[in-house]
């Protein structure tokens, strides 16, 4: 392989190896659907592959990004699918027992309902994370299990339509010839990358997921950190809530946002932030949650039977997974022998994956100072 | 009197880590019904002797003798089973069970595949009663206090191997650091029971850094230090002053010689006073006062409550009697925060788990501490922190001068000097520096300590602690002495001070 310097600074930047995956799985489409990548004009509206691939990405991206900060800490929220399901309902009723569902101003107030709801489990989650001590992954089961119930107690078990032509807007609208979510994710990435970056806030996240013990010890104060992040995740699970109840004008206490959390955190780990905390890269999650959400396309577009979908999608992952590994890079191309290597072993490289996708750079050096 | 032969006898014992060689060719020998302590600063090889003794760690070199057979355990399962258990710091018990189930976990006795409970509880009760305690063996476990579960988890042990029912299986009891956690009737009540186990004729290796116990119950002793065998001595014939030379490994004279100081003179008005502070199973309540422009060192050997101290003043731990006042006003000392806001800065021994960063570059970790007390609402203005950061880097001389570097990947001196950049941009009234110059080469070592000497010249108090004694009284006004969790003396510094004269008084624990 030529390694020119500035080809390796390029592949050591922390976004390429995601952007790569992007890029191939974008290419792939390309024999199956020659007009992939043409976007056309049609009734004032922009329609094409790359079009819809955002917007349906939406909501998976903003749970992914707020997903970002709670891993950054070293935890993790599992209740943003719930959270999804309860905005959706509580925004959906409220409505529907509107008199005027097209009034602006009872919508607003919905829509608020709904978003004070998702803060409220999210503080829930920081109380027990940071107050109670309460291991993330246990404290978060607790709304992700329960908070279905709640939402289907909201909806008394039916599913909720509204016929409600601003609240239609937010997920399944457009706005300047483009889907109107895309700039509401627009905004709060914008919004997250500035509340990061342009503050210490990032720093300190970092930090706190960096060295716990030592955050301490030079007075950051972490359980306000670790609150603010688990509000925050859960405010995002809210807004992408309402992009899925309005998108589908209903609220399914059952499945909206089934499983989101998963493509979330999966989202976040193909962005190049570790599972053990630390350095986080929201530009990562944008392009993870991109990545998934164009798998999901892909899968449609080549034509894989609906049957055999979801193995195609854990084959991807799985490979996907390893070649941000940089072991199994180590491995593979160190040698330079990719062919005989891949075929026979499938089994084992499948079982390799969780290991292999939590040993980015930034993980395994952890480990070596810990 | 005529030596009977050891039960256990471990000679040119080698133990090496990557890097490390953490023993090298330590004899050791135990004789039945002695007690025998194992003594050396941290560090020493200790901790690894026992390990390699109790199968936790392979051998690299060296033979093991157990009752005149050679042995090699594979883990401390094999070594219990041959009659070697051990007992350690932390119970390692359950305690909703009861004590009768505790002593009989994993062996009790069973006919026909289930487990006999009358003669589990009759023979714990026996074993109980025959070591002389009190304790009834049907309680659950948490029922008692701390030490009593101690007392359980010997019992335990001894009753290895006596599934039989004849109670002959242990040969060597390994105590290591027992009594950390205990008060003295407790203390008393463990010897009792040593006392009683040595008079079975069972071996006894104690572990302690409390050297008034060690002279209190033991026999025998063998001192390491840096991994290597200094020497073993029966307890009557070496006196403390002579044990903590061989510990620290320098003759009295030789200290002499290094010694010679210049400090300034202009210590100012009091900063920060300590009254009765003090914290169970830390240190003992004490009393401090610091003052500006003043360097404060502490000696004492490792384990003596050194760091504890310190952190009690920086509020790292929160201690549970006493109060601090810092310039006047009281601290609650219930978080670090409380102390930085006071103008206390901390640089841990353990630079890894406890300062730095790793994942964070230089500049990142520099700027921590001061970023902290703003917020995260008020990050500190871009030109404002690249300068501050340059500076220090140049003026700390911190390589590679590249504050995009990560933290993780510098030296250990370079990392220090990361700390002491993140604490000294804060401007502290007050710097604790615990063990800042250890493991680090002699040209930083140096240069960190100017930097004491010319920030208390600015007025800057600094807290100093280090293993070396010849750099406290190169650098101190006052040395407070720790011994056994104690502060027992504070003396000013002066020609009279001399190591022998700290030493002494580490050994006796007396004000003079």
């Amino acid at each position: 392989m030529t390694t020119t310097p500035r080809w390796r600074t390029l592949t050591r930047h922390h976004l390429f190896w995601p952007v790569a995956v992007l890029v191939v799985l974008l290419l792939v489409n390309v024999p199956f659907t020659p007009d992939f990548f043409s976007i056309k004009m049609t009734d004032g509206h922009l329609y094409g592959s790359l079009v819809s691939i955002v917007l349906f990405g939406s909501p998976l991206i903003l749970v992914a990004v707020g997903m970002t900060l709670v891993i950054a800490t070293g935890g993790i929220d599992l209740s943003v699918g719930a959270v999804v399901a309860i905005t959706g309902a509580l925004t959906c009723s409220y409505i529907s027992d509107q008199a005027d569902q097209d009034a602006l101003s009872g919508v607003l107030l919905a829509m608020g309902i709904g978003l004070v709801a998702a803060v409220v489990c999210g503080l829930w989650n920081g109380f027990l994370v940071a107050r109670m001590g309460i291991q993330p992954i246990i404290a978060t089961l607790i709304i992700m299990v329960a908070g279905r119930g709640v939402a289907q107690l909201i909806t008394d078990g039916q599913i909720i339509t509204v016929n409600s032509e601003p609240y239609k807007l937010i997920g399944g609208g457009y706005w300047l010839t483009l889907p109107f979510s895309i700039f509401v994710v627009a905004a709060v990435v914008a919004v997250t990358v500035a509340l990061t970056r342009r503050t210490a806030l990032g720093l300190l996240v970092e930090s706190v997921g960096g060295n716990a013990e030592a955050s301490r010890l030079v007075g950051i104060r972490s359980r306000r950190i670790k609150i603010m992040v688990y509000v925050f995740c859960a405010l995002c699970a809210g807004i992408a809530g309402l992009m899925i109840s309005s998108n589908t004008s209903a609220a399914d206490g059952n499945n909206a946002g089934l499983w989101i959390e998963l493509d979330a955190i999966l989202a976040v780990v193909i962005g190049g932030t570790s599972l053990l905390g630390g350095r986080f890269s929201i530009g990562g999650t944008v392009v993870g949650a991109l990545v998934i959400q164009t798998l999901t396309t892909t899968i449609y577009t080549i034509g894989v039977p609906t049957q055999t979908n979801l193995v195609f999608k854990a084959a991807v992952v799985i490979i996907v997974c390893l070649m941000q590994s940089p072991k199994f890079r180590a491995k593979v191309f160190g040698g330079g022998r990719l062919g005989g290597r891949f075929g026979g072993k499938r089994g084992d490289r499948s079982t390799a994956t969780p290991a292999d996708t939590a040993a980015t750079p930034e993980t395994v050096r952890t480990m070596e100072v810990s | 009197m005529a030596e009977p032969l050891p039960v256990l006898e471990m000679t040119g014992i080698v133990k090496e880590f990557p890097g490390v060689r953490a023993l090298s060719g330590v004899d050791f020998r135990l004789f039945p019904g002695e007690i025998h302590a194992l003594l050396g600063e941290n560090g020493a090889g200790k901790s690894t002797l026992i390990k390699v003794l109790t199968g936790v760690y392979s051998l690299d070199g060296g033979t093991v003798t157990l009752n005149g057979t050679s042995v090699r355990f594979h883990s401390p399962s094999q070594a219990q089973q041959a009659g070697i258990s051990t007992v350690y710091q932390e119970v390692n018990l359950c305690p909703n069970l009861s004590v009768a189930e505790n002593i009989f976990i994993g062996r009790e006795p069973t006919r026909f595949g289930r487990i006999q409970w009358k003669r589990l509880r009759r023979e714990a009760a026996e074993l109980v009663d025959r070591l002389g305690l009190d304790i009834d063996v049907e309680a659950p476990l948490s029922s008692y206090p701390l030490a009593v579960q101690q007392l359980v988890a010997i019992v335990r042990s001894v009753g290895t191997g006596d599934a039989d029912g004849q109670g002959a299986g242990t040969k060597v009891l390994i105590l290591d650091e027992p009594t950390s956690s205990l008060d003295r009737d407790e203390v008393l009540e463990l010897f009792a029971l040593m006392r009683r186990l040595k008079g079975e004729g069972v071996a006894i290796l104690f572990v302690s850094h409390f050297l008034d116990q060690i002279y209190e119950v033991c026999d025998r002793m063998t001192v390491l230090r840096n991994g290597t065998l200094v020497g073993e001595h029966m307890v009557r014939d070496l006196d403390q002053v002579g044990l903590v030379q061989l510990m620290i490994g320098k003759a009295l004279d030789q200290l002499e010689e290094l010694h010679d100081h210049q400090l300034h003179a202009d210590v100012g008005e009091s900063l920060l006073k300590a009254d009765g502070v003090g914290r169970t199973g830390g240190i003992a309540p004490f009393d401090l006062e610091i003052k500006k422009g003043e360097v404060i060192g502490l000696a004492g050997l490792l384990g003596s409550g050194r760091t504890e101290l310190a952190r009690l003043l920086f509020g790292a731990d929160q201690p549970d009697t006493g109060k601090v006042t810092i310039g006047g006003k009281q601290v609650s000392m219930s978080a670090p925060n409380d102390a930085i806001a006071a103008g206390v800065a901390f640089c841990s021994e353990n630079r890894k788990t406890e300062g730095l960063v790793p994942d964070l570059t230089v500049r990142e970790n520099i700027i921590l501490a001061l970023q902290a007390t703003r917020g995260w609402t008020r990050p500190i203005p871009v030109a404002q922190r690249d300068e501050l950061v340059a500076k220090y880097i140049k003026a700390l001389d911190i390589r590679p001068a590249n504050p995009e570097a990560r933290v993780g990947q510098l030296s250990g001196g370079n990392q220090q000097k990361v700390l002491l950049a993140r604490w000294l941009i804060t401007r502290p009234k007050l710097l604790i520096l615990d063990e800042p110059t250890r493991g680090i080469d002699i040209g930083a070592k140096a240069e960190i300590q100017k930097l004491v000497v010319s920030l208390s010249e600015e007025g800057m108090a600094v807290l100093y602690i280090a293993a070396e004694l010849e750099e406290v009284l190169r650098l101190s006004h006052t040395i407070g002495v720790l011994r056994d969790r104690k502060l027992v003396a504070q003396l000013a510094n002066g020609p009279e001070i001399t190591p022998t004269r700290i030493l002494e008084t580490i050994a006796s624990g007396e004000h003079q």
